[in-house]
């Protein structure tokens, strides 16, 4: 097919859509409201299940229930809205059922404001919910790379039978790009849901979906391979892209619409000489690391740059293992840093430095 | 001749409830109805937070254990992707009435077609006897130790009450357990409610006065006499919206 030109919000509903989504549960938050929007006609329109929740704790729990009755199943919010649906998160990951949830992030703390921000790194990475899990969390930096990852989030999903997050800022959802809907994706072979509760007539045995754990002997050792999961998702999703590298003086660090802009800050102080390369994340969990192994002993430092004051940076600095000099350039509240901004951080990189 | 059968609707096993306790009854009258109902392997059925969390072990069918209060959202999850199988909650007056009221509101509202089963005893059995949004004026509970007081407290939430305004609701009932006579009127109303669901008629709610004997300091006997004598009177039995009152 063609390349369309779609809204990013309207882009993530129909790549959802293309992967085969059964079911989406939301909450009305502004700036993802094009996604349910979108989804209530087109979910509709081929027999599929739509429904607009009382709040986002119920959506993220009807999300656990159709989850657990085996439908391939999403929900979007933003934020304030994410900070709700962390209870389900929990227990969707420790019943280990797989779904997808997209984060389209608004500036914080508290009510915060609606213009794009990357505030919610840590949300997303760390989660606010209780327990041991964690969450596989991607983060597109344009609307294709948004559709490609939503079909991506699925297939991870399923295959390790855990929630994915695709982890996006206002700019994301709302500009326009052109886009190819059908660029074909991984696919992983994905066993039958066994486990799913639909009735025992439908399988062997009774199916029960719980992450209730009393017994510490057997808790831990849900930990355990639960832990053990974790350990092949690092092995085999970590996701990053390393751009200019060779010859680099300065690495900048940064993801999504940060990512995005540096590369034009790259390009211009390329023209003055100054050879900058780029590492982007793009599974912010797992996290990298080992991308930081390959930055050239020769470059003068890290500028981590992102929409907010400082979240990434923890991991660049535990990934960095002090080998680097670190600096950080941040922009919060919902304003967006000009690729003149940052070239003038790598300029002044010294005075940007975090950790030397 | 067997004159008395364990319902195929329970599994074998033990449950943790306590002595007297009028949750294993519940079981019974549910699961009894599921099996003559003919609907046992294709039902799933809610387990929600509280003493009835365990009840996935104890009924024969599919189940998911929801988080606190959430029995009536995961219900709807399953239901919209499964809408030929049969999805009951079963909750408690803790879980459903204050944590939970949201949930349980809005799937009424929006019609889902499940069925909830309430146990209210008017405490919070599982934590060790609390104060909950259904527990009487003057009773003592851990948290409300000089009695409960409607200044400080507020009033009990007359849960069918509240259900039976809802127009999309299709049968909300309040039965109770605290005699033969009574159990038998509840186990009929069980089954008309899955009967409505079978039907397709939406949301049904069966509200079932039980009791909590340890948590209320009284041997089960007592608790029996308790109920119907102080909750009876507070919480009316009786049908609070039946979409074919005819029936």
């Amino acid at each position: 097919m063609s390349k369309v030109l779609m809204k990013g919000n309207e882009a993530i509903a129909l790549a959802a859509v293309n992967a085969g989504l059964d079911a989406f549960f939301g909450y009305p938050i502004t700036p993802q409201n094009e996604v349910p929007e979108y989804l209530s006609k087109y979910l509709q329109e081929k027999g599929k299940v739509f429904v607009q929740a009382e709040s986002e704790v119920a959506a993220i729990n009807m999300v656990y229930g159709a989850a657990g009755a085996g439908a391939r199943v999403m929900t979007s919010s933003s934020s304030v809205g994410i900070a709700l649906k962390q209870e389900g998160i929990s227990y969707i990951a420790g019943a280990e059922l797989p779904c997808v949830i997209v984060s389209v992030m608004r500036a914080g703390p508290g009510l915060g404001g609606i213009q794009p921000s990357q505030a919610d790194y840590f949300q997303a990475t760390r989660g606010g919910g209780n327990g041991d899990y964690r969450v596989v969390v991607f983060a597109p930096e344009s609307i294709q790379e948004t559709v490609d990852l939503i079909k991506e989030a699925f297939e991870v999903a399923d295959y390790y039978r855990n929630p994915v997050m695709v982890l996006a800022d206002g700019l994301i959802g709302q500009m326009m790009e052109t886009v190819d809907l059908d660029k074909p994706v991984k696919k992983r072979h994905i066993e039958p849901k066994t486990y799913a509760t639909t009735g025992t007539k439908y399988h062997e045995g009774r199916n029960v979906i719980t992450s209730l754990g009393l017994d510490p002997i057997y808790l831990e050792k849900h930990n355990i391979d639960l832990k053990n999961k974790y350990n092949e998702i690092i092995k085999h999703e970590t996701a990053f892209e390393m751009i200019n590298m060779d010859h680099a003086e300065y690495v900048i660090v940064a993801f999504g619409t940060s990512a995005r802009i540096s590369r034009s800050a790259i390009e211009t102080l390329k023209e003055k000489g100054i050879n900058v390369g780029m590492i982007r994340p793009i599974s912010l969990w797992p996290f990298p690391r080992k991308a930081f192994d390959l930055i050239p002993k020769s470059v003068k430092g890290l500028m981590v740059v992102e929409m907010n004051m400082g979240q990434m940076l923890d991991d660049v600095l535990i990934s960095n293992k002090g080998r680097h000099k670190v600096a950080f350039y941040g922009r919060a509240g919902g304003m967006v840093p000009e690729p003149e901004e940052i070239v003038d951080a790598i300029l002044n990189f010294d005075s940007k430095v975090v950790e030397s | 001749m067997i004159r008395y059968e364990r319902s195929k609707g329970l599994t074998d096993v033990h449950t943790h409830y306590c002595p007297g306790c009028t949750h294993g009854m519940l079981h019974k009258l549910v699961a009894e109805v599921l099996d003559e109902l003919g609907i046992l392997d294709n039902t799933v059925g809610i387990a929600s937070v509280g003493c009835s969390v365990f009840s996935y072990e104890y009924f024969n069918t599919d189940f998911q254990q929801a988080p606190h209060g959430r029995a009536c959202a995961v219900a709807t999850g399953i239901k919209r992707v499964l809408p030929d199988r049969i999805v009951f909650t079963y909750q408690g007056d803790g879980d459903l009435g204050s944590i939970g009221i949201a949930e349980a509101i809005h799937a009424a509202n929006r019609g889902e077609n499940i069925t909830v089963i309430l146990a209210n005893n008017a405490t919070y059995g599982m934590t060790g006897g609390q104060m909950a949004p259904t527990t009487l004026i003057g009773q003592v509970s851990t948290t409300s130790q000089q009695g409960r007081d409607r200044i400080q407290h507020g009033a009990p939430l007359r849960i069918s009450e509240i259900f039976g305004q809802i127009e999309a609701a299709a049968y909300v009932e309040r039965v109770s357990m605290h005699d033969v006579g009574n159990i038998r009127k509840a186990k009929k109303a069980i089954k008309k409610a899955f009967t409505y669901q079978m039907e397709g008629r939406g949301f049904t709610l069966i509200e079932v006065i039980s009791t909590c004997p340890v948590n209320w300091g009284m041997k089960p006997r007592q608790a029996l006499d308790w109920a119907k004598e102080n909750m009876i009177p507070i919480y009316p039995l009786g049908v609070y919206k039946d979409v074919t009152p005819h029936d």
